[in-house]
């Protein structure tokens, strides 16, 4: 079957079975392996995209579902010429070790402070609570995301 | 070195992060090839049985299948899974095919490998594959393993695979005629590291060369090299191991595991390269499993408190067959059963015991996490039946520095001898309670605000560090003038880019931007390895660095003066990059070789270092709902010299959390007929950003360690060994007026609700 | 943990989608925000030969407040229920279970109906349609019909729903402005299944003796339940710290839970009581 969307500003068409997740689908097919596999089972977070503006799991999608959306991965959050302020926030709070679990949170964290800019640590937690982490014990990732706000409040106040 | 702007203890920010953040690592499921077979595995659904008959022909049948492989594929023996550690000859009749032959020992082991077009084809067909298995019964719990009534190895005779035995002093003298004694049964849950990334390899077969590329492989690949070229026929340098990104190891990851033999094997065999990657039910019940162990305690004091002596009876459930490192965590528990604190007379035995359930391995911290709960909580017991203050029992009992360095129980087999190497356990300790304001918070101890009661608890410990016997750094400066670095080390997310980036920079007296990278684990980069177990990597690695610096400055004073036309004991190496000799005249690093000058260092090492602290934990329980809120906690540790304070404060709350997730909700459960019901992260549950929220951890480096060059000790354990004794003994503080005495991990809500049913 | 392979259909219509379950003999399932549904694939405990996508059914997404009460489209997600301001008057109850659901990620997927069908016995949504007495509108190849919530849910992931039906919307009845409502759930961690939940909500008449009480347990059957015996402990009486003590015995009493890996029978009975007696106290706290 054909599914046709638009990953991260480009419009793509694939050819897939049914059966293939939106995952996969990123991963194997469009090359965009920033997107992880953890669990297949949409408990652990490392698979979140963002679907048409909100944050999803992106292996409890089919990528035939995707059909008509538009889709947003880590890549597509990311530039090659500088870190953006809610990454360089991750890196200065050491908010990741093993780097695995680190696309999720920076996608689930975009999405929040995109809507909510003066959320709260509580609200943070929760949100995040999602997303799971072996290494870091969250402390220094929920950090980062706070201190983050700041950039995001900025700019939704040059957008009006 | 150099003390202005040192590199060692700068928070540098880590160079891994620049990809990790983008998402641009290169974890080995994110490898493709062409051509490439994946391979799916069959796993016994029974926990115990005899293979009457494997029917693999609806499967090779299937559309997109290629083949098949059955334990009658692989040849006349089947390999076996070797030990890396211990590997004593008792334990050589436990060894684990790396195929089921006749016999099934576990839920999860393999059967057979489907290798197709695609993964979903692959697992498609092994539902088509039809095993015929005689169920035998099954051997669950420590009484019907040593019972011996039914055995895993017939030819064994006995289910008990070992017994390790830790004296010092005369125990039996010690508690004759002690005035005070006490005797505890106590628990630890099987539980597990469970990294974020699931396992998975890449296996190349380049027939022309007779060379075989691995990919995927992490942790020990210079081991894990030596293993399959024997178990292949392939002499070692046809074999070669490359470490990509790691999603996590935490001791489990990387490990010789059945699959490290039968996926290089289907490549070989199938002459196309062949992709696994585990999916996570499948990790639950094949990635080694730890923990689980019970001890029969007995402790012996003065009626002051002074520890007379400590002895007892542990046992270790092995699972189903010896792996690598199963017998790390029970050889721990005998030797560190004493922890940070001074027991001239000890006398414990460790017994390990086999039974139907997933094999186990070592998960960070191995046997310390166990015996911290049992020797803490012991401790909380004593102090109150002797009606002394919990934090003078522990302080009047602590190793002090003077008698450093300490002589730990000996461990037989082995004659294995161990000392504390430096350290004032008093002062972490001591900063701890300041922490965490103990004496003022304190006093609302066992005290019920608004239906909830708070308890607090203080507990130390020591963390093993700097395994030797060897590390191996090569350094190379390139012909542009800036530095490679090639570790035997392994990453597995711990950073160690950047810490090795900060050692070789600072050694070399440059700034990090001289630094090109470091190049870690994979079998090519240096001529031999070690690898990243018992936080050994900045020791070891650290330490291997210097000695190829050294090297390095020697080659490079060496060439540096033929052209300066000095001799090169004349030759400084400056900042700025430049080799100055006599009158003033100097060369630039950049272009004095056209090829590179490149020269290795080893460190050697037969000793370990001990990091050391405190941990101090504030909660407050619902007794109606058995929740345990997490109000405050603080870890103290001395890690001897910190080389990136950012990296080594996030291993300690990383640490803790796990720490804390073993000590309330991680636990592998089984049946009675070896089903394990823990079998998806919904039912197997790991902390979370919202269960664990006030951590505070503080490293300090006033002791350091005597034993190597850079004067460090390996820490990224001591976070998770004391975490289960410390909540324990929080709750039952909390539950004091319940008359509530924890003696088994997880304290789940069920469990403190049942100890506040009195 | 790849799916089996199923064939799959996104119609435009509702009763395409209808001729389209029923062209599976029993062996189609309606596909709505898949939360619940892919992972049981993931796992091969389901194998449908066709999935049914309703996503295009725009008739099913809406959230409509009348007279009659609040009318919920089957294909309304948790998020849309959340950000709907009107809802925190119109039916506050509803509004703080679906806060509960799962996280952050799944509630901008999830949808009402899947959850209803899918009737997991720990599921808010099926614990809210019962304490509320709520109507389901279903249609199928034999038409449209209506199924109360207490007859819809049978069992654990059984439902009256036969296998070409699918959910149209779910009706709660009116809200009235004075009511004292609660939700109290525990669950292991944030987002868990609840091991025990209790919905409550009374009517407090002139005499603020209580009125009309409704009180669900999720969680502690095989299926979300009214208390019938709590409820008469309830009406007619203050709500003190006396009766919500008795409400407390009552729903011990009611329940008979089943042991798994993660409650006893004896601890989940515990549980409810204290559930229950926490909503209570915060309905009437309001």
């Amino acid at each position: 079957m054909k599914s046709r969307f638009e990953v991260n500003g480009t419009s793509v068409e694939v050819e897939v079975e049914p059966r293939l997740t939106l995952a996969d689908c990123l991963r194997h097919q469009l090359r965009l392996t920033g997107t992880h596999v953890g669990c297949e089972h949409g408990v652990c977070g490392a698979c979140t995209v963002l679907l048409d503006g909100a944050a999803v799991r992106s292996c409890l999608m089919l990528a035939v579902q995707a059909d008509g959306s538009k889709i947003v991965t880590v890549e597509g959050l990311s530039n090659d010429a500088d870190l953006t302020p809610l990454q360089k926030s991750f890196r200065k709070h050491h908010a990741l070790q093993c780097g695995f679990c680190t696309p999720g949170m920076i996608t689930t964290a975009h999405a929040l402070l995109s809507e909510e800019p003066d959320c709260d640590a509580a609200r943070v937690r929760e949100v995040l609570s999602g997303n799971l982490c072996r290494c870091t014990g969250y402390i220094s990732i929920v950090e980062a995301v706070l201190d983050a706000r700041a950039a995001y409040k900025s700019r939704a106040a040059e957008n009006g | 070195m150099r003390t202005v702007n040192s590199l060692i203890g700068s928070p540098i920010e880590r160079l891994e992060d620049l990809r990790f953040l983008r998402g641009r690592g290169e974890y080995v499921d994110d490898l493709s090839h062409n051509g490439c077979l994946h391979a799916a595995i069959l796993r016994s659904s029974v926990a115990h049985g005899r293979i009457r008959s494997i029917d693999v022909s609806a499967a090779r049948s299937l559309t997109g299948v290629h083949c098949v492989i059955t334990a009658k594929d692989i040849g006349n023996r089947v390999p076996r899974v070797p030990m890396r550690l211990q590997p004593l000859p008792e334990f050589e009749a436990f060894a684990q095919p790396v195929i089921a032959e006749n016999k099934v020992r576990y839920v999860g082991e393999a059967i057979a490998m489907v290798l197709a077009q695609t993964p979903a084809i692959a697992e498609d067909a092994l539902g088509l594959i039809a095993v015929d298995i005689e169920p035998l019964p099954v051997v669950i719990g420590r009484h019907a393993s040593t019972g011996n009534a039914t055995l895993l190895f017939d030819e064994t005779g006995s289910n008990v695979a070992m017994k390790f035995r830790a004296a010092r002093g005369d125990a039996a003298a010690a508690f004759k005629n002690a005035p005070y004694t006490r005797r505890e049964n106590l628990r630890t849950q099987r539980h597990m590291a469970l990294p974020m990334e699931p396992r998975g390899l890449l296996a190349q077969w380049d027939a022309a060369r007779e060379k075989l590329t691995v990919f995927g492989a992490a942790k020990v690949l210079f081991f894990n090299r030596r293993t399959i070229a024997k178990q292949m026929g392939l002499p070692e340098s046809a074999v070669e191991l490359v470490e990509n990104d790691v999603g996590g190891g935490f001791g489990a990851r990387g490990e010789f595991y059945p699959e490290d033999f039968l996926i290089p094997f289907a490549a070989r065999y199938t002459g196309r390269p062949v992709k696994w990657i585990e999916d996570r039910r499948e990790h639950l019940m094949t990635v080694n499993h730890a923990r689980e162990a019970q001890c029969d305690i007995e402790i012996a004091c003065t009626r002051e408190g002074a520890i007379l002596g400590l002895r007892g009876h542990a046992y270790v459930d092995v699972g189903a067959y010896m792996r690598t490192n199963g017998a790390v965590a029970a050889r721990n528990i005998a030797q560190f059963m004493s922890g940070p604190y001074r027991i001239e007379n000890i006398d414990i035995d460790v017994s390990l015991f086999l039974s139907n359930k997933t094999p186990v391995g070592t998960y960070r911290g191995p046997g310390r996490f166990e015996t911290d709960f049992f020797r803490e909580r012991l401790f909380d017991m004593v102090a109150r039946d002797l009606g002394i203050d919990r934090v003078e029992f522990r302080r009047r009992n602590l190793v002090p520095r003077e008698a450093m360095p300490y002589q730990l129980a000996t461990i037989t087999p082995f004659e294995s001898k161990d000392e504390l190497d430096s350290g004032d356990y008093r002062v972490t300790l001591d900063r701890c309670l300041a922490e965490i304001d103990w004496q003022e918070k304190s006093k609302l101890a066992g005290k019920a605000v608004n239906g909830r009661y708070h308890g607090f608890a203080v507990g130390c410990f020591i963390e093993g560090g700097a395994a030797g016997p060897k590390e191996t750094a090569r350094i190379v400066l390139e012909p542009e003038g800036d530095f490679s670095v090639y570790v035997g080390s392994s990453a597995i997310g711990q950073g160690l880019e950047t810490a090795f980036a900060q050692i070789a920079a600072d050694a070399l007296e440059l700034p990090m931007s001289s630094i090109r990278g470091v190049f870690h684990g994979s079998t090519s980069y240096v001529s031999d390895g070690y690898g990243a177990y018992h936080s050994r990597s900045i020791v070891m690695g650290g330490s291997a660095i210097l000695a190829a610096v050294d090297n390095l400055r020697a080659a490079i004073r060496i060439e540096a003066a033929k052209r300066l036309g000095c001799k090169d004991n004349e030759v400084t190496i400056a900042e700025g990059a430049r080799a100055m000799g006599r009158n003033g005249r100097s060369i630039s690093l950049r272009g004095l070789s056209t090829s590179g000058i490149s020269a290795e260092g080893a460190f050697l090492n037969k000793k370990h270092t001990y990091t050391y602290g405190a941990h101090a934990a504030h909660v407050a329980v619902d007794p109606k709902l058995g929740h345990v809120e997490l109000i405050d906690y603080v870890v103290v540790e001395d890690c001897g010299r910190i080389i990136n304070p950012l990296t080594v404060r996030g291993q300690a709350i990383g640490s803790v959390v796990q720490g804390l997730g073993g000590a309330v909700m991680e636990h592998l459960q089984y049946d009675e007929q070896g089903q394990l019901l823990t079998g998806s992260l919904a039912d197997y549950l790991i902390p979370t950003a919202s269960d664990f929220p006030n951590i505070r951890a503080i490293v300090l480096e006033q002791h350091p360690s005597p034993i190597n060059p850079l004067g460090a000790k390996g820490a990224g354990e001591g976070g998770i060994i004391a975490a289960g004794g410390v909540m324990a003994n929080a709750v039952a503080n909390a539950l004091s007026s319940f008359g509530a005495e924890p003696r088994e991990l997880p304290l789940t809500p069920q469990r403190i609700w049942e100890l506040a049913q009195g | 943990m790849k799916m089996p392979p199923f064939d799959y259909a996104c119609p435009a219509t509702l009763s395409e989608a209808v001729a389209l379950l029923a062209s599976g003999n029993g062996e189609a399932k309606a596909l709505a925000g898949g939360q619940s549904l892919l992972p049981m694939l993931a796992f091969r405990l389901a194998q449908p030969s066709l999935l049914v996508d309703l996503r295009k059914l725009s008739d099913l997404r809406e959230i409509s407040i009348s007279a009659d009460g609040v009318r919920l489209g089957a294909m309304v997600r948790w998020r849309e229920i959340l950000d709907d301001a009107r809802l925190s008057c119109a039916h506050p109850l509803l509004k703080a279970a679906v806060a509960e659901v799962a996280h952050y990620q799944i509630r901008n997927r999830g949808t009402v109906g899947g959850s209803l069908a899918h009737a997991d016995p720990a599921a808010e949504m099926p614990g809210i349609a019962v304490t509320c007495e709520a109507e389901i509108s279903v249609t199928g190849k034999s038409g449209a019909r209506v199924i109360r919530a207490s007859d819809f849910f049978q069992g654990p992931l059984m439902t009256a729903l036969a296998a070409d039906e699918i959910i149209v919307d779910v009706r709660l009845p009116r809200w009235p402005p004075h009511r004292r409502w609660g939700f109290m759930e525990f669950a292991r961690r944030r987002g868990d299944f609840a091991l025990a939940a209790a919905a409550v909500f009374y009517d407090p008449d002139e005499r603020a003796k209580a009125c009309n009480a409704h009180i669900g347990a999720i969680g502690i059957a095989d299926r979300p339940l009214r208390l019938a015996s709590v409820e008469a402990v309830l009406n007619g009486s203050s709500v003190d710290d006396e009766t919500i003590a008795q409400a407390d015995a009552a729903a011990c009493a009611a329940v008979d839970p089943q042991d798994d890996i993660h409650a006893s029978a004896h601890y989940r009975r515990a549980l409810i009581g204290t559930m229950v007696e926490r909503a209570l106290k915060a309905a009437r706290a309001r």
